[in-house]
């Protein structure tokens, strides 16, 4: 090997060595954030005017997209499921086919997706523009800790909100693929109901799609209000906070989904 | 924007939300059903189960009494022992048969139960002794070519 | 009255007069001196200006003050009180007796100005909301901006974005009050009046009042003492009448505004005659 070569392999292996140490520092700090955040939650119960307002701004103003997202979502996979099914004349089976589908899989992660994409960069971008413009130092001086103030009522905000949106989200993908399956296609109502009650089971399926969503919402609102809190305080600091944090909750939810699968449905045969 | 207004959207979302989560237990997961109700255990023997999977349907004439929860081998008699959960609301004879099903060609695979005549009732725990195991359609296939073949040399 | 209930009080501060006191105290980050050696006292009732270049460390003094920040070494005391000592919840206690104006301002921009002046009142008391309502009138009334209580912060001009904040500084009624950088970017109506708020409310409260600027025509109409803060360290220090008569060359670089003197034009670089011709 020359010596050049060796010296660049040297590099490379020492900035790899260097990111991972970053990487395994920054996660460190984020646990101690999640931790504070949790202690400082009696705060945000207290004075639950607060979280409902962030409940408001996580919740409320995700249902447009959340709705109509599920709603074609649901309409698509209708429209795609049947085009398969019906080449074996299982068209019958779509109801379980489009519920199954959202209700594990498509439910929780898509509307967790968005959520850190519509909520998420917003809670980051609120709270690092307060660090910039020295609010969040103001509340310090004025005696009041940000954490409780500022940062848990987002946090139990945005946790709150999502499971009720990922269920939103399901509920409307089933009723896009009822429009689609039974009132455009023309498959009989009570097979599409019958059969998707007969597969769907509320403890397997539906619950576990549910905890799913609760553990999609804790990493977003964690991510989004820890990003938000170290961002730089300036204006390209926050911006890349904000992009920060659609990116690692995107692939935190995704990692997280094939985790939590690989335990819910093990032995099921999936 | 006040405080009420706020109150007032919020209050909307969760009970949407809510009601959303109870359309998917009831309506598409139908809670309701056998799945999550109490009932008792009942063990079978079987040479071959073929596709059976957890939590397939058990029915007896077409009815969902219940759902296979555990599938073993039984490492003595190499025969598979499929435990089921059958709703309290139901009870079978001692003399019933198990058999592995198949609804249509491609269709989910059960277990079917067919009543005997006797005048005992299974109990928690019981056994079915008389069971017929899946149709493997290779078996049957290669069975067939074999018995054909035999024809032709005659 | 905060002090009334103090603890042990050091031997140096145990005389009334005195707000703060800093007492030889140095500060940095890792490898970088921030300040070194920095002994100044604040007199109760009084208007103090630490004036100073940008980046000379002026702010620090503040959070120093506030503790936000922690000193290396030596004493920072408020009210008898050594703020490096305290734990979370007596800094916190210490902290109700403090009011700080941000160098923009800082207004909490989700609230209305109304609801700016009255967080603290909310978060600290327990006062029914027509109390409330009257103090933070009463407030905003002193700084002559009642009419823009329904507003909300991005409505405002800077000049009354800065008396907005100087409100809520004193609404709960400190026994001392920090600005920083309380004339920045302000047209010179805005700036004077400012400047004259900060003195008519020091007067009529009873409040210590510690400005950093380095506006040095407004803090010579204004203030009592003041600091000249360089590289860390008091370079000079005296009433307004000391420092126009003063011949430091540091304080008379401040006052006429001269582009080259003790504080160089130049930052320290190689030659230029090097630099040039570097690339050969």
């Amino acid at each position: 090997m020359t010596s050049a070569a060796f010296l660049g392999l040297a590099h490379v292996l020492r900035r790899l060595g260097a990111g991972t140490l970053a990487f395994i520092t920054r996660l460190g700090f984020a646990t101690r954030f999640a931790l504070a955040v949790i202690r400082n939650s009696p705060a945000a119960v207290r004075r639950i005017h607060l979280t409902l307002r962030e409940l408001y701004f996580a919740g409320v103003l995700s249902l447009i997209i959340i709705l109509v997202s599920g709603l074609f979502v649901g309409m698509v996979l209708a429209l795609q499921g049947y085009d398969v099914l019906i080449r074996y004349g299982a068209d019958e089976s779509l109801g379980i086919l489009v519920a199954l589908s959202l209700v594990r899989e498509l439910g929780p992660v898509v509307a967790g997706l968005l959520f850190a994409s519509r909520a998420g960069s917003a809670i980051t971008a609120e709270i690092g523009l307060m660090k910039a413009t020295e609010q969040l130092s103001a509340m310090e001086m004025m005696a009041v800790d940000p954490m409780a103030r500022v940062v848990a009522p987002r946090f139990w905000g945005g946790l709150i909100a999502m499971p009720l949106l990922a269920a939103l989200f399901s509920t409307l993908g089933i009723f896009g693929a009822y429009l689609v399956g039974v009132k455009l296609i023309g498959i009989d109502a009570g097979a599409f109901w019958g059969n998707m009650q007969a597969g769907v089971d509320f403890r397997f399926d539906v619950l576990n799609g549910i905890i799913k969503s609760f553990v999609f919402g804790t990493a977003v609102s964690v991510i989004a209000v820890f990003e938000g809190y170290v961002a730089k305080p300036t204006a390209e600091g926050v911006s890349s906070a904000t992009t920060k944090t659609v990116v690692v909750s995107s692939l935190t939810i995704l990692a997280l989904d094939f985790v939590l699968t690989v335990f819910m449905f093990r032995g099921l045969g999936v | 924007m006040n405080r009420s207004t706020i109150d007032l959207w919020v209050g909307i979302f969760v009970t949407i939300g809510i009601g959303a989560v109870i359309f998917l237990a009831l309506k598409v997961g139908n809670l309701n059903s056998v799945s999550s109700s109490p009932g008792y255990r009942l063990q079978a023997d079987f040479e071959n189960i073929g596709g059976l999977k957890l939590r397939a349907p058990v029915k007896a004439a077409g009815v969902t009494v219940g759902r296979v929860e555990a599938i073993k081998l039984d490492s003595k008699t190499y025969q598979a022992l499929v435990t089921m959960k059958v709703d309290n609301g139901y009870q079978f004879t001692a003399d019933t048969i198990a058999s592995i099903l198949t609804s249509g060609l491609l269709g989910e695979v059960y277990v079917g139960l067919d009543v005997g005549g006797d005048t005992k009732m299974l109990a928690d725990g019981g056994r079915i002794g008389k069971t017929q195991s899946a149709v493997v359609l290779e078996k049957l296939i290669g069975q067939f070519m074999f018995s054909k073949a035999a024809e032709g040399t005659k | 009255m905060p002090d009334t209930r103090l603890p042990v009080a050091p031997a140096a501060s145990r005389c009334p007069d005195i707000a703060v006191e800093l007492d030889n105290v140095t500060f940095g980050y890792d490898a970088r001196t921030v300040l070194s050696g920095i002994t100044m006292s604040i007199p109760r009732g009084k208007v103090v200006a630490i004036m100073g270049g940008s980046g000379s460390g002026k702010t620090t003094i503040l959070r120093l003050i506030g503790g936000q920040l922690k000193p290396r070494s030596g004493r920072v005391i408020v009210a008898g009180q050594s703020v490096p000592d305290l734990d979370r919840e007596a800094l916190f206690e210490m902290r109700r007796g403090l009011g700080m104006l941000f160098q923009f301002g800082a207004l909490f921009t989700d609230m209305t100005v109304f609801e700016n002046i009255a967080f603290a009142l909310r978060e600290h008391t327990e006062l029914p909301e027509e109390i409330i309502r009257d103090l933070v009138l009463m407030k905003l009334q002193a700084v002559g901006l009642r009419g823009t209580a329904p507003l909300k912060p991005a409505a405002l001009s800077g000049g009354m974005a800065r008396r907005v904040a100087l409100a809520r500084a004193i609404a709960l009624d400190p026994m001392l009050v920090m600005y920083d950088e309380p004339f920045a970017g302000l047209d010179p109506i805005s700036l004077g009046v400012v400047g004259q708020l900060i003195r008519r409310l020091n007067d009529a409260l009873g409040i210590t009042s510690v400005v950093v600027t380095h506006d040095v025509y407004e803090s010579l109409k204004m203030v009592d003492y003041m600091y000249f803060v360089a590289e860390g360290r008091i370079v000079a220090q005296g009433t307004p009448a000391e420092i126009r008569a003063s011949d430091e060359a540091y304080v008379r670089q401040f006052v006429d505004g001269e582009a080259d003197g003790p504080v160089p034009f130049h930052d320290p670089a190689p030659a230029y005659a090097d630099d040039l011709f570097a690339h050969d």
